[in-house]
Formats: C-alpha cells, structure tokens, sequence
C-alpha cells in the first residue's frame, strides 16, 4: 500500500477505538451515578454489578488508543502527552483510581472503606469523562505548541516538542473544549442509563428511576450536542498545502473558514454517517425515555449512533487534508496524518497485525454472549 | 531548559518509581496466573472440590494483585509520552509497533478472559472456564512479551535505521526487532523469574497455614504445584540470566563492568562473590576499587564465554580510556569514550548540513552530510556529553543490586529444593519444623528484593543511556518544569504507597480467611 493510504487506514483505526472508547464510556457514566439517592434496596449492588465486569475493557480501549497513537503517530504522542502534561496526568490519575476499585471497594481490610472506593469510581467517572472530552476537543481547538525537530542536535535544550508554561491547563481552561468534555461526561450518563435498562432486569422501579434518567441527561446531552455542532461546524480549521507536489511531510497550511462544515460538504459519505448517527442517538434516547416497552433496546440505536458520529468526527478531524493537531502558536508546526505518523514499513507490519481486529472483537462478543446469560 | 538535569533526575525518579511498583505485581501476576491455571487443570481432570477450592482460594490472591498491576501500568505507557516526549518521538516508529500489538494481542485477551475468570463460575461450562484461566494467563505472559522486546530495543537497538529526513530512527527489519538476541533472553529471563516469584509467594503463604496448623492439606498441596513452577522458574531464570550477562558482555560491556565494579580488566579475568566498593573510586583516580573482596579466579572471563577463560573483559576504565591490550600474539583495542564523543559531535554536525542542504536543495551536499551521519552514527549518542565521564552508570547501585539478586537467587534455589523435597519425601519437615515454616514466609520478602534487583541492574546498568550508545536520558525527556514533575512523583508515591497498602492489608485478610475455602461447593 501506498504510505497515504496506510496513514488514512491508521486514522480509520484510530478513528474506530476512539469511537468504541466513547460508547463504552458508559462505564464511567454510570460510575457518576453512585452517590444518586437511591430508591430500594440493592440498587447499588444492581448498578456496580452491571458495569463492574465491563470496566476493564473500557480500560483496555483506553490503553490500545494510547499505545495506537503511539505507534501510528508518534509525533503527535509526544507532541501531545509531553506538552499538555497536566491534562493527562490528570486523566491518568483516574483511571489508577478507577483499576482498583472494583476489585477493592468490598474486599475486608481495603483499609479506606468502601465509600471511598465508590467516590473514586465517582471521580474517575466524572473527572476522566469531561478530561478525555477536553483531550479529544484539542483535535479541533488545537494546542499551544511548537514542533522543531531540528532541536534533536541542541545538546542544551534537546526537546522537538514545546508547550506553553501552563502544560495542558489552557486546554483544560479552554470553554469549547469544557463544552466538549461536559457533553461526554452527559452522553456516558445517558448511555449508561440505556444500558442498566438492557443489562439489569431489576424491577419496574429500577426501570422508571432509569427511564427517567434517560430523560434528563438525554436532554442536557442533546442541548450540549447541539452548541457543540454548532461551534465545531461555525470554527476555521488548516488545511495543509502540497509541497513539492505532496502533502506528506508538508508545514504549509492556509486557515480555511468554516472547514469541518467544508469537510463534511466535501466528504458527502462522512456527512450521511454523521446523520444517521445523530438519529440512531435519538431514536435510543426516545426509546429509553418514551417507550417503556422499547426502553431495553434503546442501548443498541445509540450505541451504533455514538460510533458513527464520533467516526464522522475524527474523520472530518483528520481527512480531507485537515490539521487534526493544529498549533495555536506556530500553524508550520501544527499536525497532519502525513507529517506526524510512522514510516511507512512500520504502518505496512502494523497493518497486517491489524488484520487480527476482527478476530478479537468476535471472541470479545461471543464471551460476552455466554456471560449476559442467566446463570445455571 | 536551565533546570534540564534537575527534569532529567526527577523524570528518571517517577519513571522508576512507577516501574518499580509495577513490577512488584506483574511477576507475581505471571507466576500465579501460571499456577491458578495448573491447579484448575488438575481440578478440571479430577473433578475435585479440594482443588476447586484451591484454585479458587488463589485465584483471588491474583484478582487483588491484578488490579494494581493494570493501574500502575498504564501509567507506564502514558509516560512514555509524559515524560519522555524526545524519545517517544525519536524511537516511536521502533517502539510504538510492539506496544500496539501488545494491546491487541494480549490486553484484550486479559481484559476479555479475567472477566470469565472471576465471573463466569456459574456461567460458562468447566472446559470453557479452564480455556479462559489459560487465556488470562497465555495473556499476561504474552503483554509481557512485547514490552520486553521493546525494553530490549533500548539494551540492544536492532533492526533499524536513522532517517536524516525525518530526523529519527525508522524500523527497517521487524523480525532483527522481535528475535533480536537480547530481547530473546530478556523475555524468558522476566516470565520464568515471575514464575519463580508466584511459586515462593504460594509456598510462602502455605508456610503461614502450615505454622498456624490450618488449612495442611490445602497448603502442602499448593506447595507441590506452587514449589514445582518456582523451581523450574528459577533454574530458567538462571539459564537464560547467563545467556543475559553473555549479550551484556557483547554490546553493553560497559553495564558488565559496573555489574563488577571492574575498572581495569584482564584476561581470565576474577569475578567477585562478595565485595564491599571503596566509595572514593571513580574513574578518575587511581584508588583501589574494593574495600574488601571474594573473588573467583578466571568466573567472568568463563562467564561470558565458557570456552575461554582468559578471555579479555573491559572494564570501566578500559573502555573510557580505550585500551589497547595484546592477548596470543592479537591486539585488542577499545575505542576511547573522548573519541566516541568527538564521533557523536560529527554526526550531530552531519545532521545540521543535511537539514541546511535539503532546504537548500543542494542534493550533493546532502549525501555527501548522509554519509558522514552513517559513518559516525553508532556514537550519536555520545555527542550529547561533554565529558567521558558522563557516560559511566551508577557503578555502586547496580554492582550491589546484581550481587543481591545473585546471592538472593542462590538462596531460594536451596530453599525451593528442600521445601519441595520435605514436601514429597519427608512431609514432617514442613509440617512440624517450624523454622521450615518460618523460612517459606521469609522467602516471599527475599524473592521481592531479588527481582527488583534484576530491574535494577538491567535498568540502572544501562545509564546514562535510554537507548544503548543513540541517546542518553538527558535528550529524552519533555519540556516541562522539575516543579511539575515533582508534584506529580509525590502524587505517584502517595497514591501508589496507599494502594500498595491496601493490598498487602486485603491480601492478608483474604489468606486469613483461607479456611473458610475448606467448607466451599463446586457451586459456591
């Protein structure tokens, strides 16, 4: 394959985790929901129980991102994690939190009780839901950095990647990306009252306390959703411009008005996917909070929705010959999938171990399969 | 950058930190994730509650040890990037492709079975849930598979070359990256030395209920698979640990000689059993380099190779200075660090021309600066430092961590042999002898120290370099503040120290309770 197309196909894979990544964040929705007044007895263990057996792959989607980032584009690891240090150290800091609670939060002699292991769990929920919003809203609202490679060979001062004195914190502080990251934070609610509905057949009271959830944080979802599009699509982005002939390795960018609107115009099949995302997410919300006897397949419309919408957005983030990193100090030093991935020998071997995908995902359904069912 | 060193020790400090509380769990998870999976096995084909109860007994000792290693872990992997930006740049194009297939691969094959582990008693069938115990485990030894390779990588950097374009190194051959010798040895020597770790940590435990006379059969039956994975682990560890020191010797020789606290090297050269370093020592001054020392005449020598026992081996001096020494009529020369550094200056000054020429356009020039980059590029590294010195590990830290780790292998390779034997041959001696039983608990701290010193020298031996002779540690690192990075290592130490804690304190309450398994049902 051609290094393009390989780069493109890296982006699609990056682009397919960090959509399963933002569905399964239902975990962490859910964890958000613990400290909720809690209507009858057990409801609690109902919640923990339903989602504490999914954490860990929501954990381990999180770790494949990171280490797929890593590998596929490097300059944008360490352009990103070096310099927007705060906002990942935070990120890391609840999951830590979260990795053991689980296991610890019942466990005699967790030396810390139980109440704390569950405010880590609310913490990692809240905290690491609105962070990784932030994090991914820097894709579109770029970052304060520079790129000089050249500084490989400064004995004094070595680092090619630099970030402004505030590390990660301007990001954080930034209101587009807050507006961003609060909207995961109420789409991991939303998805995690849809999945309670489908995945723990309490009682009818479990059932209203959940629709009722679908509702409120449905509603605050779909105004959040609606600024954020409108922000996202209103916004100028860089377009980077051959050189040589080529955009591979290229640092000439123009600001282009309007350019995720561009992109979805441009990309017509992008725009289809991002509307019938958009569907599939209300049609499960409505489900959830209107149709009682649907409400239990609500989480399958709006699982596939928020797949194909967050898949819309990291192609028009990073296709098209857009920025997806874009550099708020120096625009020659902002990132495309051409100037910041891999050689194109490790993409080629990558992508052949990329073929094992499917396999994995069959046996992650066909385990699931067997543990949803009632026990024998 | 004024506060560059004070980054580059803070980072390092984090780095080690967290590497060190991750490989407290990851050995032990690899060794009784091999050990709860034999004893479901042996519960699979007798259909015994005894077992059942035993495997479920430690299958919960690993669920609580699990945990801790997946959160101290992904902290690894992010600081890579964190804290570690230059590198993760200059070699992410080596480095990123095994731990993207590490994820793929095994991360998901963890997260996926563990699950059904734990879970899936009463949902799955005996045969799937022993297929998922198996898995769980094949996946922790296969994560371990390819942080390994790329650790090894950085002792050994195969199957690569420096893109002047791109200014970084590129993977040219992936196969010289997987199989490389190092990696090779690397990743047996760290899976059969957790093997050997999870097996004293059951004899150790079983040790306890021995002493406190509960649970005997349960214990003496742990003891016998526990005992068995630890002996074969460790007699593995120690095989392919020699096969380590032969390919330190080859491209590292510089962490061999720090190992021995060997500055001026010989033919047939001693190695020592026991030494006490002279602190005023360095590679500066003429002091004698031992307080006090038990040496074996000819060991490194024999070492390294068997069939030569006068082989030459530099030492710290030697391979500073450069040396030139004539052994059976053949003149061996070490190439002065001084020379090394003047070489790294003329590959750093190589790259400049070639980044000047290409936006020049001047095509001659640049081949004529590619050419002169190539030719001294196996010294870039040396470029960044001003004085040979620098190039010189912590001789003290990793001298004593390998002579601990020896001394602590040999001591539980006697030990593991008599509780087997005692165990097999002569039940008594464990049952009754107390100090037998009080020996089985010693060993669990003893078999901690052991391994994180082998972390140690491997680690600490291979300053100041993250990539052996390509680039030091110094050239590795972010752009951010000591303050930021300071803040966080004391975060690191307080949440990892509470968690850790919190483990040992769940651990024990879960071994207290071991005697309640006796009264378990298949169903429970």
């Amino acid at each position: 394959m051609e290094l393009h197309a390989l780069q493109a196909y890296w982006w699609l894979l990056i682009s397919v985790l960090g959509a399963i990544l933002v569905f399964m964040l239902f975990v962490q929705g859910g964890q958000t929901m613990l400290f909720e007044r809690k209507r009858f007895e057990g409801q609690l263990d109902a919640e923990i129980g339903s989602i504490g057996v999914k954490w860990e792959l929501t954990f381990t989607t999180l770790v494949v991102f990171g280490g797929a980032f890593f590998a596929s584009f490097p300059l944008f690891y360490s352009t990103s994690f070096g310099g927007a240090y705060w906002l990942w150290m935070l990120i890391l800091f609840s999951f830590v939190l979260q990795a053991v609670s689980y296991e610890y939060r019942r466990k005699p002699g967790n030396l810390f009780g139980r109440r704390t292991y569950d405010l880590f769990l609310f913490i990692n929920g809240s905290v690491g839901c609105i962070l990784l919003g932030v994090a991914v809203g820097t894709l579109f609202f770029g970052g304060e950095f520079t790129v000089v490679k050249g500084n490989i060979v400064d004995s004094a001062a070595p680092v090619i990647s630099r970030w402004t004195s505030t590390h990660g914190l301007e990001a954080i502080a930034n209101w587009r990306n807050l507006l961003l990251g609060v909207m995961v934070l109420m789409l991991a609610r939303t998805l995690a009252s849809l999945y309670f509905l489908n995945n723990v057949r309490q009682n009818d009271a479990f059932d209203a306390i959940n629709r009722r959830r679908v509702l409120v944080n449905g509603a605050v979802f779909v105004v959040l959703f609606l600024a954020f599009a409108a922000v996202l699509l209103t916004a100028s982005g860089l377009e980077v411009q051959p050189e040589n002939g080529t955009v591979e390795g290229s640092h000439s960018f123009v600001e282009v008005p309007y350019k995720y609107f561009v992109n979805l115009v441009d990309m017509w099949w992008v725009a289809v996917m991002f509307l019938v995302g958009v569907v599939g997410v209300l049609a499960g919300i409505a489900m959830g909070a209107f149709m009682p006897r649907l409400a239990h397949k609500g989480i399958w419309p709006a699982g596939v929705g928020v797949i194909l919408v967050v898949l819309s957005l990291f192609f028009i983030a990073g296709y098209n010959n857009t920025a997806y990193y874009r550099s708020l100090l120096d625009p020659a030093s902002s990132l495309t999938i051409y100037n910041s991935s891999s050689s194109q020998f490790t993409l080629e071997v990558m992508s052949w171990v990329s073929l094992i995908i499917p396999f994995v995902l069959a046996y992650i359904v066909a385990v699931w399969r067997k543990m949803n069912r009632p026990a024998r | 950058m004024e506060d560059l060193t004070s980054v580059v020790d803070w980072s390092r400090l984090q780095f080690a930190v967290t590497a060190a509380y991750h490989w407290l769990f990851v050995p032990l998870t690899l060794g009784l994730g091999l050990i709860v999976a034999i004893m479901e096995t042996i519960y699979y084909r007798t259909n015994s509650v005894r077992w059942l109860n035993i495997t479920k007994f430690w299958m919960t000792l690993f669920g609580i040890n699990f945990a801790l290693g997946v959160a101290t872990g992904i902290i690894l992997e992010f600081e890579f990037g964190t804290n570690w930006s230059n590198y993760s740049w200059f070699v992410g194009d080596i480095f990123g492709a095994p731990l993207a297939i590490e994820g793929l691969f095994a991360f998901f094959m963890e997260a996926t079975f563990i699950a059904v582990m734990f879970f899936g008693w009463k949902k799955v069938s005996r045969r799937f849930h022993l297929a998922a115990t198996w898995l769980t485990a094949i996946g922790a030894t296969v994560s371990a598979l390819w942080i390994l390779v790329a650790n090894a990588w950085m002792q050994y950097p195969a199957g690569m070359e420096f893109d002047p374009d791109q200014m970084r190194n590129v993977m040219a051959n992936f196969w010289e990256v997987i199989f490389s010798p190092v990696a090779i040895n690397k990743f047996f020597h760290a899976v059969t030395s957790g093997w050997a770790l999870g097996g004293v940590f059951v004899v150790g435990v079983a040790g306890w209920f021995l002493l406190k006379r509960r649970n005997v059969d349960m214990a003496l039956d742990s003891i016998k698979v526990g005992g068995t994975v630890g002996l074969v682990g460790l007699l593995l560890t120690m095989a392919t640990g020699h096969g380590s020191a032969v390919e330190v010797a080859r491209h590292q020789p510089m962490k061999l000689a720090a190992m021995e606290g060997l500055y001026e090297g010989n033919c047939g050269q001693s190695i020592v059993a026991f030494g006490i370093l002279n602190p005023a020592k360095t590679v500066e001054n003429s002091e004698d380099p031992f307080l006090f020392e038990i040496s074996v005449p000819k060991g490194l020598s024999l070492l390294v190779d068997w069939r030569d026992p006068d082989k030459f081996i530099p030492g710290i001096s030697d391979l500073v200075e450069g040396r030139e020494k004539t052994v059976d009529g053949q003149t061996l020369k070490t190439v002065s660090y001084q020379d090394r550094i003047d070489r790294g200056l003329l590959a750093h000054d190589a790259l400049r021309r070639y980044d000047a020429a290409k936006s020049a356009g001047d095509t001659a020039a640049m081949a004529a600066a590619h050419a002169d980059l190539k030719q001294n590029y196996d010294s870039f590294g040396f470029g960044y430092f001003n004085n040979p010195a620098e190039a010189v590990p912590p001789v003290a830290l990793t001298f004593y961590s390998f002579h601990i780790m020896v001394i602590a292998g040999g001591v539980l390779l006697l030990f593991l042999v008599v509780a087997l034997f005692a165990t097999m041959r002569r039940r008594r001696w464990m049952t009754d002898c107390r100090w037998m039983q009080w020996a089985a608990m010693l060993m669990i701290p003893i078999v901690y120290v052991c391994s994180q010193s082998g972390w140690i020298v491997a680690e600490v031996g291979r300053q100041p370099w993250i990539i052996q002779d390509i680039m030091p540690t110094k050239a590795a690192i972010s752009a951010i503040s000591a303050g930021s990075v300071q803040l966080t290592f004391w975060i690191f130490v307080v949440v990892f120290t509470a968690l850790l804690a919190a483990e040992i304190s769940i651990m024990l309450k879960q071994i207290k309770k071991g005697s309640e398994t006796d009264y378990l049902t298949p169903n429970e």
